[in-house]
């Protein structure tokens, strides 16, 4: 039996094997993919984004159980940073969703993002996938901790939540773009600190001078308490609004191409890449081109064209 | 492109509340340009294999402290073999007498790190004694 065929009869090990195999780049990975694809579709994927501290883990761990208590299986990925000195990481989101760890309804899944900017792992939407294809009801994506701009989440997730605290910064930081253009769902987590009213009432509004991007949805700003088990049937409660919204709206539609765009772009960057690159590392082109460059015989548009012409017949003067 | 990581998975069974040495390996791991999933304090040996599956970790360290080795690790052990899943290189580190080792090793221990070993020496012999999955 393949990988894939145990994936889909609901082997954990399969899974947890094949989820290796996308993340370490290995080739025998992408038949697998193929033969799960058209399994994929049915999970409902939900992305939880915010800075450092906010309690993304912590406020996971509650939304999985509260899904468990509705009966639905979860599928966690949880991404953390690879060290840029040494290629190692430590991967510690699981710690706050220990409870889950021996339950069978859940299979969370710690990636490092391996290099990849933009807050989740060049192996995220496959790995969601194989735990859309393995059954999973709920695919909840944690990415790292981001500032501004790591906002490729938006477009793995059919509902992103954008999570908060209290206090990291004054009102000029509400006004920067990125991550606060991205969310459907605002969170102000540890709502129990002082400026916690403050901050709500910041964040909404900057949300009313945002210009509608999508005039049926308008993203309500709520507070949890995250260690201490508040505001997460709210929370859960507008997931499911958002999610009611998207099919009743037809808006869905739309999230779905995107991702089919953005998932099949990724994979033609990377195939196109290695076609080329591949190709030209390995005959000791790529070795000529650089010390070329470096004598300034050569510049970098000039040595693409070439690479190119001569690959795909294309370009030329 | 296709050069696999090492993947291990650090933790504390039990009841023992002092993560400072798990902490240190943790990052020492980490420094040596391994995956560690790092998870905490008071693990079940059952939540232990859990987790080590989900990840498809390569091995797994865990320190003990408390005393409650002899019963601890070899229950790990016994659940790794449970789940066909011992082929997870299985180590552990902390206040565990000398007189103990053997016992652990028999039971599935692949290797005891005492106080005083170093880093280095960790590190060192996960490199030599675990392959990440071919």
């Amino acid at each position: 039996m393949s990988l894939a065929e145990k994936v889909l009869q609901g082997e954990i090990r399969a899974a947890a094997r094949l989820m290796r195999d996308i993340d370490d780049g290995l080739k025998s990975a992408i038949a697998e993919l193929k033969q799960l694809y058209p399994k994929t579709g049915n999970a409902f994927i939900v992305g939880i984004t915010g800075p450092p501290g906010a309690g993304k883990s912590t406020l996971v761990d509650q939304v999985t159980a509260a899904y468990r208590s509705r009966g639905k299986r979860v599928g966690i990925v949880a991404v953390d940073p690879t060290s840029p000195f040494t290629g190692g990481a430590i991967l510690g989101d699981r710690i706050r969703m220990n409870r889950h760890a021996d339950d069978d309804g859940v299979f969370i899944r710690s990636l490092a993002t391996r290099g990849h900017l933009g807050g989740i792992s060049r192996s995220t939407g496959d790995v969601v996938n194989v735990m859309d294809a393995m059954g999973m009801d709920v695919v909840i994506i944690e990415t790292v901790g981001v500032g501004q701009d790591e906002i490729d989440i938006v477009r793995m997730a059919h509902t992103t939540v954008v999570v908060m605290v209290p206090g990291l910064g004054d009102d000029i930081q509400a006004i920067k773009a990125g991550i606060l253009e991205i969310g459907d769902l605002f969170v102000v987590n540890k709502a129990d600190r002082d400026d916690a009213d403050r901050t709500v009432r910041d964040l909404a509004i900057m949300l009313e001078m945002n210009p509608d991007k999508d005039r049926g949805w308008r993203p309500k700003v709520l507070k949890t308490e995250a260690s201490r088990n508040r505001g997460i049937e709210e929370l859960v409660a507008e997931l499911e609004a958002h999610r009611e919204y998207l099919h009743s709206s037809g808006t869905i539609a739309r999230v779905l191409e995107e991702k089919s765009a953005s998932l099949f772009m990724d994979v033609l960057k990377e195939r196109l890449f290695e076609e080329v690159y591949g190709h030209i590392h390995v005959n000791g082109r790529f070795r000529a081109i650089m010390e070329e460059m470096m004598a300034r015989r050569t510049d970098p548009y000039t040595a693409v064209e070439e690479i190119l012409a001569e690959r795909f017949g294309i370009g030329g003067s | 492109m296709a050069d696999r990581k090492l993947r291990v998975l650090v933790g504390k069974p039990g009841l023992d509340g002092h993560d400072r040495g798990a902490k240190i390996i943790a990052r020492a791991f980490r420094d040596a340009g391994f995956e560690v999933i790092y998870t905490g304090l008071h693990q079940t040996p059952e939540q232990i294999v859990s987790a080590a599956i989900q990840e498809d970790v390569d091995c797994i360290g865990l320190s003990i402290l408390s005393g409650a080795h002899n019963t601890l690790l070899p229950r790990v052990s016994d659940i790794l073999k449970e789940k066909k899943a011992d082929d997870i290189v299985f180590f552990a580190g902390g206040v565990i007498p000398a007189d103990d080792i053997p016992g652990l090793k028999a039971a599935g221990v692949r290797e005891v790190f005492t106080p005083g070993t170093s880093t280095e020496d960790i590190v060192g012999w996960v490199r030599e004694n675990v392959r990440p999955r071919a």
